[in-house]
């Protein structure tokens, strides 16, 4: 790095809080980290917990009644053979995209702000996605035939339709899944051995230290372990972007008004993104509080944080005005009366709390004061989380139930069985990242020693 | 070689240090001293340690195997299936309609190359690995916390117990240890 580029640097620099404490060390580092899973159980913990694992019980509920009965239990009907199964699934899978976009694209970007939150960012990846996953494969009716969906030699003798972009769905989120998996596990490697050697009964030792592999620091498998995290997170970059492009897919490739546009790869892409970090700091807002974690999490964060949402809200808000543009602009009949029916038509209060979630709360962000408050945030966070949600809603709903001829028009409303699946998966994601908080450590002990003032004298870099 | 005792073999003799720096600092004496058989260990990547060691990570060309693997495989595998094993006649569009396979043959491209990069790099480094000497050392429980050691193996053809322990001390660390095989 040359002279003026540490002063252009210091100079940003100047003012603002770090992104870690100054006075950390990697002692404190362990301590802290390590502190949350030995040290003792609060009682929000459990209490969080309890609330989690009752939602997915009633998700189990949904799901005993949905094989039970078939999936005529859901509202779906003709024309509207896609309703909450495919809103939810989009809606998961694109929170899961903030994981992968703090740990690989900010890596690539030497953000270092990134390393106090990219381990649990990428653990949330991973729990959006099993949410996800769980839509298209109860969706099919027969949970148990899923495996049809992958290519593979059968006495049928069909091969899967490889045209399709719903084939191309199977590939790009079980790829997804798979490598944010391997991902985050490595990262995970390193902390584990220090579980492994902070702890003292034998039992929890064994148990980390079969998931540390038998890791010793290494210098030579150090210098492996560096390179091999920056090829994945080269390698995550185009997928993430792929994953959510080829969701898109499932609607763009169709005809029908409302869904083919060649807008929807990068908005959706976008709109990911605004979701899952609104998911982000959602939950980051009350585990730094719960936890005492200022020290990692800092305003700096946050304020980051809300400025991606910004960007990718503003961007989002583009992509709704790019739709009502080429509705008029297109002179097409079935495009203009499917933006009418959006503002106007039964569905019209769907619309417009998009707009209002999505478009108009989120401008606050602008505001340094709000940007820098964790309540203004986790305020501006839960209109993001609905307005995606409805966002999805607006797509399937208002699209299927209007469509070309009016002989087909229907109407279309979750039942209490869609409800309750779609409040199990929150309660499996809940449940799932109470566990997780509990028994791994949620933030890279490893990457903050490297940005804590000892391991900077190293010339540690990412 | 180490030579036969009473007791437990000598795997190596380890110094500890407090700092980054130290461990650079010593790892480069290490190497000038002709060393051939020494390791780093460290909590966090200490990029002057492995390249004082001089040692070169072959994840790049794993990984951009795998992924060529992948990429390979999937497009054959298609265009396999979709023109040779089962040729669909869809309103007379050809069957050899490679844009279509795009996304799929990117994502397994993908996939593979994550897969050599992740998996394949616990591998290279030998892991899963129950048992190594180091952990024979007490104070080896602060290599995942916050201290730095340099190992020198007995395997070493310069190693002597003797002078090799002088040699450690005079690298001026916390203190040297002796590794049990």
């Amino acid at each position: 790095m040359s002279l003026l580029e540490v002063d252009v640097k210091n100079r940003a620099n100047l003012g603002k809080p770090d992104f870690i404490a100054q006075d950390e060390t990697p002692e404190s580092v362990t301590e802290s980290i390590s502190g949350v899973i030995y040290g003792k159980t609060y009682l929000w913990w459990i209490v969080g917990l309890a609330v989690g694992s009752s939602l997915l019980g009633i998700g189990g509920i949904g799901l005993f009644w949905l094989l039970a009965k078939g999936t005529g239990v859901w509202g779906l009907n003709m024309p509207v053979a896609w309703g909450f199964a495919i809103i939810n699934f989009v809606w998961w899978i694109g929170i899961g995209h903030a994981g992968t976009l703090i740990s690989a694209i900010l890596l690539l970007l030497n953000q270092q702000w990134r390393t106090s939150i990219n381990r649990f960012a990428e653990a949330m990846t991973l729990f959006a996605v099993a949410c996800a996953g769980l839509f298209p494969i109860f969706h099919t009716g027969r949970p148990w035939l899923a495996y049809w969906m992958l290519p593979y030699p059968n006495t049928m003798r069909v091969w899967p339709q490889f045209r399709s972009p719903l084939i191309w769905d199977v590939f790009a989120v079980s790829t997804y899944a798979t490598i944010s998996l391997v991902f985050w596990y490595v990262g995970l490697v390193p902390d584990l051995a220090t579980m492994r050697d902070k702890a003292k009964n034998m039992v929890v030792k064994r148990i980390y230290g079969l998931g540390a592999l038998g890791w010793r620091g290494a210098a030579d498998h150090w210098h492996n372990y560096e390179k091999a995290y920056l090829l994945l997170a080269g390698l995550s970059t185009p997928l993430v972007l792929s994953v959510h492009s080829v969701v898109s897919f499932d609607f763009a490739v169709a005809q029908l008004p409302g869904w083919h546009a060649t807008i929807f790869p990068p908005y959706f892409v976008a709109g990911a993104i605004y979701a899952g970090f609104a998911m982000v700091l959602t939950l980051m807002i009350p585990l730094r509080a719960l936890f005492n974690l200022h020290a990692y999490i800092t305003e700096r964060h946050l304020e980051n944080m809300g400025k991606v949402m910004l960007t990718t809200g503003l961007i989002v808000s583009y992509g709704y005005f790019t739709e009502i543009f080429m509705a008029w602009y297109s002179g097409n009949t079935f495009e203009r009366f499917m933006m009418y029916n959006r503002m106007f038509g039964p569905y019209l209060y769907g619309y417009w709390a998009l707009i209002l979630c999505n478009v108009l709360v989120p401008q606050l962000m602008w505001f340094k004061r709000f940007r820098t408050s964790a309540f203004w945030l986790f305020f501006v966070s839960q209109f993001v989380n609905v307005g995606m949600w409805l966002e999805r809603y607006v797509i399937v709903a208002m699209t299927l139930t209007r469509d070309f001829l009016v002989g087909s028009w229907g109407t279309y409303h979750g039942t209490i069985w869609d409800w309750a699946v779609y409040l199990g998966t929150i309660g499996l994601f809940l449940s799932l990242v109470f566990v997780f908080v509990r028994l791994l450590p949620a933030l890279s002990m490893t990457e903050l020693k490297m940005i804590s003032p000892e391991g900077k004298s190293a010339g540690g870099h990412h | 070689m180490a030579t036969q005792q009473k007791g437990p073999q000598l795997h190596g003799l380890m110094a500890e240090f407090a700092t980054p720096t130290a461990l650079v600092a010593a790892a480069e004496a290490t190497r000038d001293a002709g060393f051939a058989n020494w390791n780093c260990y460290s909590p966090y990547p200490v990029e002057g340690a492995w390249e004082a060691m001089g040692h070169k990570t072959p994840m790049s060309k794993l990984t951009f195997l795998g992924g060529l693997t992948g990429a390979v495989s999937a497009f054959g595998f298609i265009t396999w299936t979709q023109v040779v094993d089962y040729a669909w006649n869809v309103g007379g569009r050809p069957t050899f309609s490679w844009p279509a396979w795009i996304p799929p043959t990117f994502e397994t491209t993908i996939l593979l190359a994550g897969l050599t990069a992740g998996i394949g790099m616990l591998a290279v480094n030998g892991f899963p690995q129950p048992y190594h000497p180091v952990f024979n050392v007490p104070e080896f429980v602060r290599a995942s916390n916050d201290r730095y050691f340099l190992v020198i193996e007995s395997a070493d053809p310069k190693f002597d117990r003797a002078a090799t322990t002088d040699f450690l001390r005079g690298l001026d660390p916390i203190g040297v240890h002796e590794v049990d095989e």
